[in-house]
């Protein structure tokens, strides 16, 4: 599937958003005002950017509204609906947190709980898509909330020295919240590359109904240059460019954190270090983002002469 | 309403015959043309005289190259047969492209089964291209709206042209009558009895979306017995006897 900036953003700032105000609901960090403030706006920041990101991929955005009424069925929908009542409840929570002191957790605890269905709707507009078997077979809603969780807890980890002491809670969550996302996304890689084409039958025979004739070859394509179809659905990317950003999203996006996170946790002094390592998580998450998009493969390029 | 009809009344589709098309592309044409200037937007084309021309169609014929298996003929020399196959929306009665539309835009008509986008609400988000396993679904490029077979919907119901007109513009125009169309809800109708004539498959029913479309695989090749090597040169030796030998001599003459 074609790795689209806009929805690797989308993805990726909206998970550690709403990742960071599950733990804010839930009251980890201290109470001080600079905390409350820099902590909220992030939260709220990264969350509406990536939302804003994935307006920009729409033929016609001036009708996104329009979007907030398929809840019943669409995943996207959901998507849209779920956002809008996090950021409400959030920015209530937040609003009452950095103005009037008041850290209620009334707001808190159904904010934390909003901002991971948010994720898991996130995860399934493209989870619920059984023509792409390598989204819909391996679980996708659990990698998606922990890497939101594990980007939350070492941004709130970062953040949390400027209004209490560093070290603690945070940082101990902040180490195993990496640890978890780092299991997830190698459990879930391996069982992406074990995900074929074929995971539920599909073949270029099944496509044009013939099975019981033979062996099916395209032969001539229904056109001469890519069209819609090939540019958004069937990408293809090189083996060596994607064993070399899978090296770099482990790297960054998992390794480079965990050791920062272990010299602030043994040398709390050291916390500015765990401000360095939000962003290169991040870059390592999208990296990884990218991947989940570029190794899809669509059912209906078994039209376009793929096989598994 | 993305949420899908429970039954339709009738369920109108195509029936696609892969023993008679002959990959002519008449009918991607004859739908181009007509719904360029039909319902709704119309179907862009980009850089259209250029080296790599693009554009939205709703209808595109694929060829494929069938090599028989062993088991089934019993020796691997079986000739590989060629399948024109032209693929456009199946209607499907499940349709994974209407319930994961997020706007309403996409939805499935009761009465009839047709799997219409209502493109004044449509975003343009792609997202039930990806959910379509059929590649049936085709974003145009300049109105940023999803565009889609409509069974030519603005022709079925027409009652300003004529009656034998009012079948889809692809039907119409195929010359070698290898697409038809009916209510495939109704056994007794004619696709119905074609379907069950000839045995029409559906596409990928292992993807679970219930296609209305069927289309009629090609009737087994007779048993032509060709020796295992036609030798080419010989038929077009020169030196050939009686009427070709002269006809060539007098031409060689004239020249
Ligand atoms: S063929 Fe594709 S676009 Fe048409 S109804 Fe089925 S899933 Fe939807
Ligand atoms: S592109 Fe249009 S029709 Fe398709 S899912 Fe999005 S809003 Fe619905
Ligand atoms: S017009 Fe008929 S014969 Fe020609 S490609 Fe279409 S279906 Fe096949």
């Amino acid at each position: 599937m074609h790795p689209a900036p806009s929805i690797i953003v989308f993805t990726t700032l909206s998970g550690i958003g709403f990742g960071l105000m599950a733990w804010l609901g839930l009251g980890l960090g201290p109470d001080g005002f600079w905390f409350a403030l820099l902590a909220c706006g992030l939260a709220l920041g990264f969350a509406s950017i990536g939302l804003f990101a994935s307006l920009w991929h729409l033929g016609n955005p001036q009708r996104a509204w329009r979007a907030l009424s398929q809840w019943r069925s669409s995943w996207l929908s959901r998507e849209g609906v779920a956002s809008i009542v996090t950021l409400t409840v959030f920015g209530l929570y937040a609003l009452l947190w950095v103005f009037f002191g008041v850290r209620t957790p009334w707001l808190g605890i159904p904010a934390a709980v909003l901002a991971v269905v948010c994720v898991v709707c996130t995860s399934m507009i493209y989870g619920c898509l059984k023509s792409v078997p390598r989204w819909s077979k391996p679980p996708t809603s659990p990698l998606f909330v922990a890497l939101g969780l594990a980007g939350g807890a070492l941004t709130l980890a970062a953040l949390a020295p400027i209004s209490g002491p560093a070290g603690g809670v945070p940082f101990w969550v902040a180490t195993v919240m990496i640890l978890v996302a780092t299991a997830m996304w190698l459990v879930w890689s391996t069982k992406a590359r074990e995900t074929r084409l074929d995971a539920d039958g599909s073949s270029p025979e099944t496509a044009i109904g013939l099975p019981h004739l033979g062996r099916v070859r395209l032969l001539e394509a229904p056109h001469t240059a890519p069209n819609y179809l090939m540019r958004e659905m069937v990408f293809q990317i090189g083996r060596k460019r994607a064993e070399a950003l899978r090296k770099l999203a482990l790297a960054l996006g998992f390794a480079v954190p965990l050791v920062l996170c272990a010299i602030a946790l043994a040398v709390p002094a050291a916390w500015p270090l765990l401000l360095l390592a939000v962003p290169v998580h991040l870059a390592g998450v999208a990296a990884s983002r990218w991947l989940f998009f570029a190794e899809a493969q669509h059912v209906v390029g078994l039209y376009y002469g793929q096989r598994a | 309403m993305t949420t899908l009809p429970q039954t339709t009344e009738k369920k109108l589709g195509l029936v696609i015959d892969l023993d008679t098309c002959v990959g002519c592309h008449a009918c991607v044409i004859a739908c181009k043309e007509w719904n360029t200037g039909g319902y709704g937007a119309p179907l862009s084309d980009q850089d259209p005289y250029g080296a790599a021309p693009s554009g939205t169609f709703l209808n595109r014929i694929h060829t494929f190259e069938v090599t028989p298996s062993e088991s089934r003929c019993g020796s691997a020399a079986s000739a590989a047969q060629i399948v024109h196959f032209p693929k456009s929306c199946l209607h499907c009665d499940d349709a994974p492209c209407v319930t994961v539309c997020p706007t309403g835009a996409s939805y499935k008509r009761s009465a009839d089964g047709i799997v219409l986008v209502n493109e004044d609400a449509c975003i343009g988000c792609g997202l039930c291209a990806w959910a379509c396993p059929y590649g049936a679904r085709e974003m145009d490029h300049d109105a940023g709206v999803m565009k889609k077979c409509t069974l030519c919907v603005d022709r079925i119901y027409n009652d300003n042209i004529p009656e034998v007109d009012r079948v889809p513009s692809c039907v119409r125009t195929c010359p070698a009558n290898a697409r038809h169309f009916g209510d495939l809800a109704d056994p007794t109708s004619d696709v119905s009895r074609l379907v069950e004539a000839r045995g029409g498959v559906e596409l990928m029913p292992e993807q679970g979306t219930k296609p209305v479309n069927r289309y009629l695989p090609p009737r087994p090749k007779a048993d032509i017995d060709a020796p295992d090597s036609i030798d080419l040169v010989a038929l077009a030796e020169p030196e050939t006897a009686g009427f070709l030998s002269w006809l060539d001599r007098a031409l060689e003459r004239l020249g």
